[in-house]
């Protein structure tokens, strides 16, 4: 299969890149680890005139704390972040995605910027950052501005980025002392696209009650997903088994999966429930000074 | 820079190579059309099997998911370039002495992956193994031997480290 052809350019500077977004607008497409866009590109479900590949500009793959926050450079490899000892230790809902997402090639391409940007609802980072309430940092001709996640999410496919903005940083607000994150995927086979996942983040007060809840579902509607009313229904309360129950319960209400090749929707709904159960587990397991 | 039409440098198994190609051009293409090294293979082209696995800049990636022109100025490696001296590479020796294939053609991009694998983790156990090379699909072997094939290669490779740092 043979892409449609373009004009390629490898702009050494963000300012280069915006700039030349700018100028062919809904033309171009950026370029950054490809394991989307080159496979869409062959199918010809994309054709952009104009590519503009990021991985010329220095400086854009890290993953640091500094002023309180995880810092995940847009242009890291999935592989990087799964390799991070730091991001394995403090931030186990990251290293859960990050091992699970596609298989090991693809994730030595892949970038976290990518997997976000994308829109994809079957895309796994999305889930973890809604759970982790992380904040998006893109740049445009215009400056530089911040998305929460929450509202970066439009439409499949869609996010709240214009054609001529650049996602440049995922941040997330470093965890208070007690708490713990998981990442729960079900699949068909190693590698594939999760017929449902589940992201969950809770920090514990010192008399077991959670203080903050984030749970965030991929593969659960046309974007995805965070189950505010499941989230509400944990907070503030011990998480004993009805709690967990009743959160698992709503965040499967709140889910809308389509039948497909991976199952019929209702299935899917009872997986969330199961996952949600399950994550919200394993994340009061990692919290520091729990069980 | 920009163009539909682009003149590239890669460093091909040691060997510095060039041509102008178009900017579509998939590396597995430019690889195996435009160099004449058809060990890589391609089996799905939907970016799902791994046969068309090479490392580029020291990593693992499907040729076939990759533009030629995102390989201007590395390094690639792909199967040809594993034996030295008509001696095979421990990796490839392991395949033939544990009988990791059957018709062969997923193993130029399970090799490629096991290189990489061995590189990052010279002593993996059969859990790390398996994992590293969950991105390549093999229709014959079951993986079982396979697996075998990655073991001996690691052993045979961590002797022949230790005889050089002894030297
Ligand atoms: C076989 C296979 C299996 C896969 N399985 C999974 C899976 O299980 N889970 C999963 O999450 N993903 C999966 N993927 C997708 C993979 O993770 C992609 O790497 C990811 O979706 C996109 O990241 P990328 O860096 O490759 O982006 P690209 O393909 O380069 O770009 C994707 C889109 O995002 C835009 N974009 C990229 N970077 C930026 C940026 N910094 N700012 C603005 N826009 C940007 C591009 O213009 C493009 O529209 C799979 C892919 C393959 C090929
Ligand atoms: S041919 Fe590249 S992954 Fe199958
Ligand atoms: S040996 Fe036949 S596909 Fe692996």
């Amino acid at each position: 299969m043979i892409p449609p052809n373009f004009e390629y350019f490898a702009p050494n500077t963000l300012g280069d890149a915006v700039s030349l977004l700018e100028r062919y607008g809904e033309d171009a497409k950026i370029l950054a680890g490809g394991q989307s866009l080159i496979p869409l590109m062959k199918l010809r479900l994309a054709s952009p005139r104009f590519i503009v590949d990021l991985n010329q500009i220095q400086g854009l793959e890290y993953v640091r704390e500094s002023d309180s926050y995880l810092r995940i450079g847009a242009l890291t490899r999935v592989t990087d972040l799964e390799a991070s000892e730091m991001v394995r230790k403090k931030y186990p809902v990251i290293y859960d995605v990050a091992a699970h997402i596609a298989d090991p090639l693809v994730r030595n391409m892949g970038t976290v910027g990518g997997n976000i940007a994308h829109g994809d609802p079957a895309n796994d980072l999305p889930a973890v950052m809604l759970a982790l309430n992380a904040e998006f940092i893109a740049i445009s001709p215009t400056g530089e501005r911040t998305i929460k996640a929450e509202e970066f999410f439009i439409d499949s496919f869609t996010t709240a980025l214009k054609p001529s903005e650049v996602l440049t940083e995922a941040r997330v607000a470093m965890p208070p002392a007690r708490s713990g994150g998981a990442y729960l995927k079900l699949e068909k086979r190693v590698g594939d696209f999760a017929i449902a996942g589940v992201a969950t983040q809770l920090t514990v007060d010192g008399r077991g009650v959670c203080e903050r809840v984030g749970i965030g579902l991929t593969s659960a509607g046309p974007t995805p997903l965070k189950p505010k009313k499941a989230e509400e229904s944990l907070r503030g309360k011990k998480p004993d088994d009805s709690a967990i129950k009743r959160t698992a319960d709503l965040a499967a209400d709140n889910a809308n999966p389509r039948s497909d090749l991976r199952g019929p929707a209702e299935y899917k709904r009872e997986m969330f429930r199961v996952l949600t159960i399950r994550a919200l587990r394993n994340a009061l397991s990692r919290v520091s000074g729990g069980s | 820079m920009s163009m539909t039409k682009m003149h590239i440098r890669v460093n091909v198994n040691g060997v510095e190579r060039e041509g102008d190609v178009q900017a579509r051009l998939l590396l597995v293409h430019f690889i195996r059309e435009v160099l004449g090294l058809t060990g890589t293979h391609i089996g799905c082209d939907t970016s799902n099997c791994g046969a068309c696995t090479v490392v580029l800049g020291g990593k693992a990636v499907k040729s076939c998911t990759l533009f030629a022109v995102q390989a201007n100025g590395k390094k690639l490696l792909t199967v040809e370039g594993l034996a030295k001296e008509g001696k095979l590479h421990p990796i490839q020796e392991g395949f033939w002495e544990k009988h990791g294939l059957q018709c062969g053609f997923c193993t130029p991009g399970m090799i490629m992956a096991a290189y990489h694998l061995l590189q990052k983790n010279p002593n993996p156990t059969e859990e790390e193994i398996r994992r590293g090379i969950s991105g390549n699909l093999c229709r014959c072997t079951g993986y079982v031997k396979i697996v075998e094939s990655v073991q001996y290669a690691a052993e045979k490779m961590r002797v022949q480290e230790a005889q050089v740092a002894a030297r």
